[in-house]
C-alpha cells in the first residue's frame, strides 16, 4: 500500500478538507488502489526527457499594464462580492484571523 | 407539419432563415419536451423565460432579414459554463446559489451569433467522472435502453446532460467540455456526435476550471454538420485566455463532403484491448473498410506508450484540479458551512460538505503528488511521460492524416456498475485521453449498434489545428455508416 492512514490525515489537512477519523482508513485504501495502478509509469524511460506542462508552444502573451474594460476590469466591488456567503461594505467577511 | 424540435440544428437554422418556422415555436417545442423529460434528469435548471425572450428577439431580427449564424437556434449549456446572472453549479454542492456576474467567452459567442439558451445541463461534479453519477444533482439517465430491458443506463460523462439532451432531442445542440474524454465518451454512448477541438482553439475563459492544461470545450450534436456549425461559433481567439491561439477559424461546414480520397488513416494496434467486446472490434474493422472504400489509404501504426496515458492523466489532472479547486473556500461564492470554530475549520468543513467523494479523492491525490517528497516521483515523472506520449503521436502524424479508433471500450453501462472501483471507471477514457495529453483534436461519430441495440461510436483524431480534415473524415464516416437509429421515447 503506497499511502497510509497518517499520510491521508496530513494530505487532507493540506487540502483543507475535514475527513472524519473513520474515513481515513478507507481513503488510504482507495487512494493506494489508484496510486498502485499509477506505479506502472516507473516502466517508462524518461532519461533526458523534458517535463511538459502545456501543449501550447508559445510564450505567454503580454499586454499593457492598464485597467481593463468589462468584467475583468476594476471599479466594480459590488459585483465582485455579489456571490459571497457573507459580505459587508463590499468586503468579504470571514471569521476573526487576528487575536 | 413536423415538430421543429425534430429538425437538426442546421435544418432548423435554414428553416428559421426561410421563416417557415419561428424561433419562439421551436423554443416552445423544446421547452415542452424538456418539461416532459424530467425522468432523464438532463437539466440542472431550465431558463424558460430567458429562452422565450431570446427567441422573440431572434424572431425580430429574422423578420428584418438579419441575424447571426445560429439565429434563433435553441441550445443547452453544460453547467460548467458561467452564464451571467444564471445559476452555474458545475454539478457541485459547493457552488450552491452561484450566479456569475459574467458570461463565458464560448456562451457569449453563441449569443452573439443568435443562439437561444434553454437551460443548464447536468454533469459530473466539476467534470470529474465518466458516468454522470458524481453530480450533486443526481445521475442523468441515458435515453437509450438495451432491447427488452428497462434498466437505467449511464449517458456517459462528464457531459452526460449534454449527450442525453441531444440524444433525446431536448435541444438542437449542446455545449460540452472534454478533459479526458468527457465529450467523446458520452457521445459514443448516446449515438451523438462529439467534437473536442485542439487545445487553444476554443477559449476556456469563464468555464469552471478542472485541469487547465487539458480542458477544452466543444459541441455535442445530432450529426456532423451540426457540430461543424456549432464549433465555428464557439471557436476563436480570446485575449482573456492566455492559451487561446490567435489563428483564423475555418468554415468547418465547407469541409463536409470534400473528398477524402488519398487521406492516410492510421490504425494503432495498441488500441486492441484485452476483454474489449468483440462488437467494438468488428465495428472498428468496419470503419476501416468504410474509409478504404471512400478512397483512403490505411496505415498500420504503433503507439506503444498509449497504455501509460491514463496513469499520466490521473496524476496531471488531479494535480491541476487540487490547485484549481483551492478557490472554493466558503468566502467568495457558493456554500459556507454553518458550524466552525475558526477560519481553518471553516475552510475544512465547507469543503468537506461541499465536495462529493470523487472530487475529494482527486483533490487528495493531487495534493499528495504535488507535496514535498513526492513531486519528483509522481508529478515530474508524469509530465515527462506526457512529453514522450506527445512526441510519439506527433511522430505518427508524419505518416498519417487521421487516426481511427473506437471511441469508448464499451457501450452504455448500468448506473452503479462502475462506481465501486474508481480505476474501472477511469478506464472508460482509455481511447480518448491521449488526445487531451497531446492537445490534439478528436471526435466521436455514431457508427453502429451492438447486439443489445445500444449505440457505439468511432473516434477520429487529427493533427493540431486540423479540425477541417477531421470534419472531412467524420462526414465520410457518417455517410458510410448511415446511422439513423433513435431511442424510443419511453420518458415522455
Amino acid at each position: 500500500m503506497s499511502i497510509d492512514k497518517e499520510t491521508v490525515r496530513k494530505v487532507a489537512r493540506l487540502a483543507r478538507i475535514a475527513e472524519p477519523e473513520q474515513r481515513l482508513e478507507p481513503l488510504a485504501q482507495e487512494l493506494s488502489g489508484i496510486l498502485d495502478w499509477i506505479e506502472q509509469l516507473n516502466e517508462v524511460d524518461i532519461e533526458g526527457v523534458e517535463a511538459m506542462a502545456s501543449t501550447v508552444d508559445v510564450s505567454l502573451p503580454m499586454r499593457d499594464d492598464v485597467l481593463q474594460e468589462g468584467p475583468t476590469g476594476g471599479g466594480q466591488p459590488d459585483r465582485v462580492v455579489a456571490n459571497a456567503p457573507k459580505s459587508e461594505d463590499n468586503f468579504f467577511v470571514v471569521p476573526k484571523v487576528v487575536e | 407539419m413536423t415538430n421543429p424540435a425534430d429538425l437538426s440544428l442546421a435544418a432548423l437554422r435554414d428553416a428559421l432563415k426561410a421563416k417557415s418556422v419561428s424561433s419562439l415555436e421551436a423554443t416552445d417545442a423544446y421547452l415542452s419536451r424538456i418539461d416532459a423529460a424530467g425522468d432523464l434528469n438532463a437539466f440542472v435548471s431550465v431558463t424558460a423565460d430567458k429562452a422565450r425572450n431570446m427567441a422573440k428577439a431572434s424572431d425580430d431580427k429574422l423578420g428584418r432579414g438579419e441575424g447571426g449564424a445560429l439565429e434563433g437556434v435553441p441550445l443547452g449549456i453544460k453547467d460548467l459554463f458561467c452564464t451571467e446572472d444564471v445559476l452555474t453549479t458545475a454539478g457541485s454542492h459547493i457552488l450552491d446559489g452561484f450566479h456569475p456576474k459574467y458570461e463565458s467567452t464560448v456562451t457569449s459567442q453563441l449569443w452573439r451569433d443568435g443562439a437561444v439558451m434553454l437551460g443548464k445541463l447536468n454533469m459530473d461534479e466539476f467534470a470529474m467522472g465518466s458516468s454522470n453519477e458524481t453530480s450533486f444533482y443526481g445521475p442523468v439517465i441515458n435515453p437509450w435502453r438495451a432491447e427488452g430491458s428497462d434498466a437505467k443506463l449511464s449517458p456517459g460523462g462528464s457531459s452526460g446532460g449534454s449527450s442525453a439532451s441531444v440524444s433525446a432531442r431536448l435541444c438542437a445542440g449542446a455545449t460540452a467540455t472534454d478533459t479526458g474524454g468527457s465529450i467523446r465518451q458520452p457521445a459514443s454512448l448516446t449515438a451523438t456526435v462529439g467534437v473536442k477541438p485542439t487545445y487553444g482553439r476554443v477559449s476556456r475563459w469563464g468555464i469552471v476550471a478542472f485541469a487547465s492544461s487539458l480542458d477544452q470545450a466543444g459541441p455535442i450534436t445530432r450529426d456532423v454538420r451540426d457540430a461543424a456549425v456549432m464549433l465555428k461559433s464557439m471557436a476563436g481567439h480570446d485575449p482573456k485566455d492566455s492559451t487561446s491561439i490567435d489563428a483564423p477559424v475555418p468554415d468547418y461546414e465547407a469541409a463536409l463532403g470534400q473528398s477524402v480520397k488519398g487521406l492516410k488513416i492510421g490504425v494503432p494496434k495498441e488500441y486492441r484491448l484485452d476483454g474489449m467486446p468483440a462488437e467494438i472490434e468488428t465495428l472498428w474493422a468496419q470503419g476501416i473498410e468504410w474509409m478504404k472504400d471512400a478512397g483512403c489509404e490505411i496505415v498500420d501504426i504503433s503507439l506503444p506508450l498509449t497504455k501509460y496515458a491514463l496513469p499520466v492523466y490521473y496524476i496531471v489532472a488531479p494535480a491541476e484540479a487540487s490547485s484549481n479547486l483551492a478557490r472554493y473556500d466558503g468566502v467568495k461564492y457558493g456554500h459556507r458551512a454553518k458550524d466552525y470554530s475558526d477560519i481553518l475549520s471553516m475552510y475544512e468543513e465547507t469543503r468537506a460538505e461541499g465536495f462529493g467523494d470523487e472530487v475529494k479523492r482527486r483533490v487528495l491525490i493531487g495534493t499528495y503528488v504535488l507535496s514535498a517528497g513526492y513531486y519528483d516521483a509522481y508529478y515530474l515523472r508524469a509530465q515527462k511521460v506526457r512529453k514522450r506520449i506527445f512526441d510519439e503521436l506527433l511522430e505518427a502524424y508524419k505518416s498519417v492524416d487521421l487516426i481511427l479508433t473506437p471511441s469508448a471500450p464499451s457501450a452504455a453501462f448500468a448506473l452503479g456498475d462502475k462506481m465501486k472501483d474508481p480505476v474501472q471507471m477511469y478506464l472508460n477514457d482509455v481511447f480518448t485521453v491521449t488526445a487531451n495529453l497531446a492537445g490534439l483534436p478528436g471526435a466521436s461519430v455514431p457508427a453502429g449498434l451492438d447486439k443489445q441495440g445500444l449505440p457505439l461510436g468511432l473516434q477520429l483524431l487529427a493533427k493540431p489545428f486540423d479540425e477541417e480534415t477531421m470534419f472531412k473524415g467524420m462526414y465520410a464516416l457518417e455517410q458510410a455508416a448511415g446511422f439513423t437509429a433513435t431511442p424510443e421515447t419511453w420518458w415522455a
